[in-house]
């Protein structure tokens, strides 16, 4: 490996300066696009649908004249082009504007509602790769024989069983009859009034503040949802990590580690698995990716307050500030998740690197 | 080697699981602390917690909870009301003037004082933010102008209130009891007033009153907490806490009420409700509220128009099967526009299913062969279902009938518009008196598209200049029992000849632990009182 390195850092100092600026520019432009896309289409099609914004505002049983008030003061009077462009001056100052439904600049609410889907979503990333991939690897390695088909079962379970109903069953059993974990809801009544979050994610602060009581709790709350989306992640990292380690074990080079008498295990673990990294990366990336857009049904049942919950019910009530604000966050979450692992993709393959 | 990769999977399975058990060890029954009532409610319609703009049921009921006002709603006989801030009041002879006398030495939550400065400051922010529910003050002739003449303290002690027009004294009285004439603190909002709002923008999610309890903190979809009022002059609070945590599923609050860990559950499905009802540690409250649930025919649509058909498709509802099932222990039927429980309600139900007589009458409109027609429905229960009844009912005389389903703000858009043909939806009280619902059903007074006032009426292009006249007659009888017995006849006129199809009225349901006393759903949203409640 010495001599190759060497080779490539003499001629790569001339190269890599432009191609890193040239790399950035046109990751910038890329999000700027891909942002400004996603504002204007969903901005016109908060214009298009047949609700009144008003409406949204001032409820159901408002009187005439204070529709009207509301609808000018909102500039649902001039053209829709102006409209586009004064709201786009607001965010380009970062002003979101301010949420009808919860009458909080919509930045605060999402800065309140996201960090819970966060938590949510880790936990469950972390769950679904930690046993996804062994899983995968294992369907992989045997594959035909009895685990391979039980793997494909979980997985096409996880794939096919709607969430809803198999979130209810997991509060049955874990929640009611086995008492296992903690009602829906992100921690228990008695915290409160005691506990003060100070950054949102809550598990977090509870840790750095000590609080192993509410760590605890918090704990008890996360892990059903937490393990439930999991489970979906799981069954897709665990499928897609069998048909990449099926690749890598079918390769040459698999064949002359054996050959060079390499135990088994290791050739799995360090020499097929570390090859098969590389696109689990992105596998994982975008299913995290997935479950950062919070899942709707997930947080209803488990009266979630994140982000899911907070978009969809923005959205039935036509209260389309914060909907555009939680789509901003969305996309640039899709941004920053990919550029994320793109760089870990350079990190892991180094021929990506010299390219 | 297999064996090696079988170990390592074995490992990691079990230390997983493992960690999985170290997590979840069993505990005893989950109990909520004693000094704590906690209720399970889907509060995601809160928009505002100030008296002058909240005007949803979520709002309603914490607003009951939080804010005094001159008088309230007498629960135990609604067509009456009994003294709040007020401990008697006096109406002049011209009905013009109401003098209200204040009970001495009342105080805020703050620990300030109560006077007639804050009454009359309570009425002249409401009228002049103007905000959803200032119409129930401004209809007696209030304005931004004249307001600080209208509502005004006369001495500390008394507060004088002049009306434009001599209203039923009942009338003036009940819409005293509305939220939007919650008393609030002068001096404290003061502190927080920017650009001349009243405090507005503060007071949408803090409190400034002096009821029972004190509302401490809300975070939207998440929780709203209310702490016992020391301060307040009435009975005390018997728990120190109550917090509303907002759960919008019926199964998970289901199996949260069963295990203890809430005290009450508040959305509750039939077959939930019907489920819990068997627990011994489990007990349930029911109360008719003041919504109705209603279709209505646009009279903008010729065949719709006729009366014939009007009255036909009211014989083509299966009450009696839709009592049964979709509204079951959440509603009864009722067929007339003034809930059960207000002055002037008349009980009459006198439409069934009837096939034939239906025929018979579309037949005399000329339509033997029946006609198609759309709906729109917002796709919730039970509105969805008993949508789904109608369309079977009406096929069966041969009205053939679409459903266009819709997002509920979707639909009321095109409601409001008066673009549908048929519109199934339901409708709440403003205020509890019969003006308030004979005022949308049984009056219209420009049916022009640009009218200047838009009731239900209005709506479905209902032009009944008569009707108009006896509804605005009904509101200046001063004589108690003539003004019920002018209501009973505007309903009875709206049930035989009206394009409105009620059909049941709303029954809240709540479960709460059987350690749990005198909870008690109100006759109205605001009137679910949780100051009496204890836990044992």
């Amino acid at each position: 490996m010495a001599p190759m390195d060497t080779s490539a850092v003499t001629r790569r100092p001339q190269r890599r300066v432009p191609a890193f600026a040239s790399a950035l520019m046109r990751f910038i432009v890329m999000a700027a696009t891909t942002l400004l896309g996603l504002l204007a289409v969903t901005f016109f099609i908060g214009r298009v649908i047949p609700i009144d914004p008003a409406l949204a505002i001032v409820g159901d049983r408002a009187p005439q004249h204070v529709v009207e008030r509301i609808r000018l003061e909102l500039g649902l009077d001039l053209p829709l082009y102006q409209q586009f462009w004064i709201y786009l001056k607001q965010v380009a100052s970062g002003d979101f504007g301010t949420s009808v439904l919860t009458t909080n600049p919509v930045l605060t609410d999402i800065l309140r509602v996201f960090p819970a889907t966060i938590e949510l979503a880790t936990v469950g990333t972390i769950i679904g790769a930690v046993l996804g991939i062994p899983l995968g690897v294992l369907a992989a390695v045997k594959r035909g024989s009895i685990a391979d088909q039980v793997v494909r079962v979980i997985g096409l379970v996880g794939y096919s069983v709607p969430i809803f109903w198999l979130g209810l069953l997991a509060l049955v059993l874990f929640y009611a009859k086995l008492g296992w974990v903690a009602y829906p809801g992100r921690m228990d009544i008695v915290y409160e009034y005691t506990f003060t979050p100070t950054t949102g994610f809550y598990l977090v602060d509870a840790i750095w503040q000590g609080e192993w009581d509410v760590v605890r709790d918090l704990f008890r709350h996360i892990i059903l949802p937490g393990a439930l989306l999991g489970y979906f992640s799981l069954a897709y990292i665990s499928r897609m990590t069998r048909s990449f380690m099926l690749n890598e074990l079918s390769q040459e080079y698999i064949v002359a580690a054996r050959a060079k008498g390499l135990s088994e295990a290791r050739i799995i673990w360090f020499h097929a698995l570390r090859n098969a990294a590389v696109p689990l990366v992105t596998v994982i990336a975008l299913s995290y990716a997935g479950l950062l857009e919070g899942s709707v049904l997930t947080e209803t049942i488990f009266a979630w307050p994140g982000l899911g919950l907070y978009i969809t019910n923005s959205l039935q009530n036509a209260d389309m500030n914060a909907v555009l604000g939680g789509t901003v966050v969305i996309g640039a979450v899709f941004v920053g998740i990919n550029l994320l692992s793109d760089l870990l993709y350079r990190t892991l393959d180094p021929r990506t690197r010299s390219r | 080697m297999i064996d090696l990769l079988n170990k390592r999977v074995r490992l990691l399975a079990t230390s997983a699981a493992l960690a999985l058990l170290v997590t979840a060890t069993p505990q005893a029954l989950a109990a909520t602390p004693p000094d704590t009532l906690v209720l399970a409610w889907a509060i995601d319609d809160i928009i505002s917690l100030d008296p002058a703009e909240a005007f949803e049921i979520s709002a309603g009921e914490i607003m009951g909870n939080t804010y005094d006002r001159l008088v309230r709603l007498d629960i135990n006989d609604t067509s009456k009301v009994t003294p709040g801030v007020a401990d008697s009041w006096t109406v002049s002879d011209d009905g013009l003037t109401y003098t209200f006398k204040l009970k001495p030495d009342l105080t805020f939550a703050s620990g300030n004082p109560i006077t007639a400065e804050d009454v009359a400051y309570s009425f002249e922010r409401a009228v002049k933010l103007d905000l959803t529910p200032a119409f129930i003050l401004t209809q007696f002739g209030l304005t931004k102008e004249n307001v600080t003449e209208k509502a005004k303290a006369a001495n500390p002690s008394t507060f004088v209130f002049t009306v434009d027009k001599p209203y039923a004294p009942s009338f003036v009285l009940n819409c005293l009891t509305a939220n939007v004439a919650s008393i609030v603190d002068k001096t404290l909002l003061q502190e927080h007033v920017a650009n001349d709002d009243f405090g507005h923008e503060w007071l949408k999610t803090n409190y400034a009153g002096s009821g029972p309890f004190k509302m401490m903190q809300w975070r939207a979809n998440e929780v709203l907490v209310l702490e016992r009022n020391d301060n307040y002059y009435g009975d005390k609070a018997k728990l120190k806490r109550a917090i509303y945590r907002h759960m919008k599923e019926s199964s998970g609050q289901r199996l949260a009420l069963e295990a203890g860990d809430i005290d009450v559950a508040r959305n509750l499905e039939p077959g939930d409700l019907e489920a819990v009802a068997d627990n011994a540690d489990i007990d349930t409250e029911s109360a008719p509220k003041g919504t109705v649930y209603y279709f209505s025919l646009n009279q903008k649509n010729e065949n719709l128009a006729k009366p014939e058909v009007r009255e036909a498709l009211k014989y083509l509802v299966d009450y009696e099967g839709i009592g049964s099932t979709f509204i079951k222990g959440i509603g009864e039927i009722h067929q007339t526009f003034l809930p059960k429980g207000m002055l002037g309600s008349l009980d009459s139900n006198p439409y069934s299913l009837d096939v034939d007589k239906a025929k018979e009458l579309l037949a005399k409109a000329g339509l033997p062969d029946g006609f198609s027609v759309t709906m729109d429905v917002r796709n919730t229960q039970p509105v969805t279902g008993i949508a789904e009844s109608l369309q079977q009912t009406f096929g069966q005389a041969g009205v053939e009938l679409e459903l266009i389903p819709g997002d509920g703000k979707q639909t009321l858009t095109k409601y409001r518009a008066r673009n549908h043909d048929i519109y199934i939806g339901q409708w709440g009280t403003d205020y509890w008196d019969p003006h308030s619902n004979a005022d949308t059903f049984a009056a219209n007074p420009d049916n022009a598209d640009d009218a200047a006032a838009k009731p239900l009426a209005w709506r479905n292009a209902w032009d009944i200049p008569e009707l108009t006249q006896k509804t605005a007659a009904a509101l200046l009888e001063r004589d108690e029992a003539k003004r019920a017995g002018m209501y009973e006849e505007i309903q009875k006129e709206v049930l035989d000849r009206g394009p409105f199809a009620i059909i049941f009225q709303q029954t809240e349901v709540a479960a709460h632990r059987a350690n749990v006393e005198n909870y008690k759903l109100g006759p109205s949203f605001d009137t679910n009182l949780l100051a009496p409640v204890s836990k044992e």
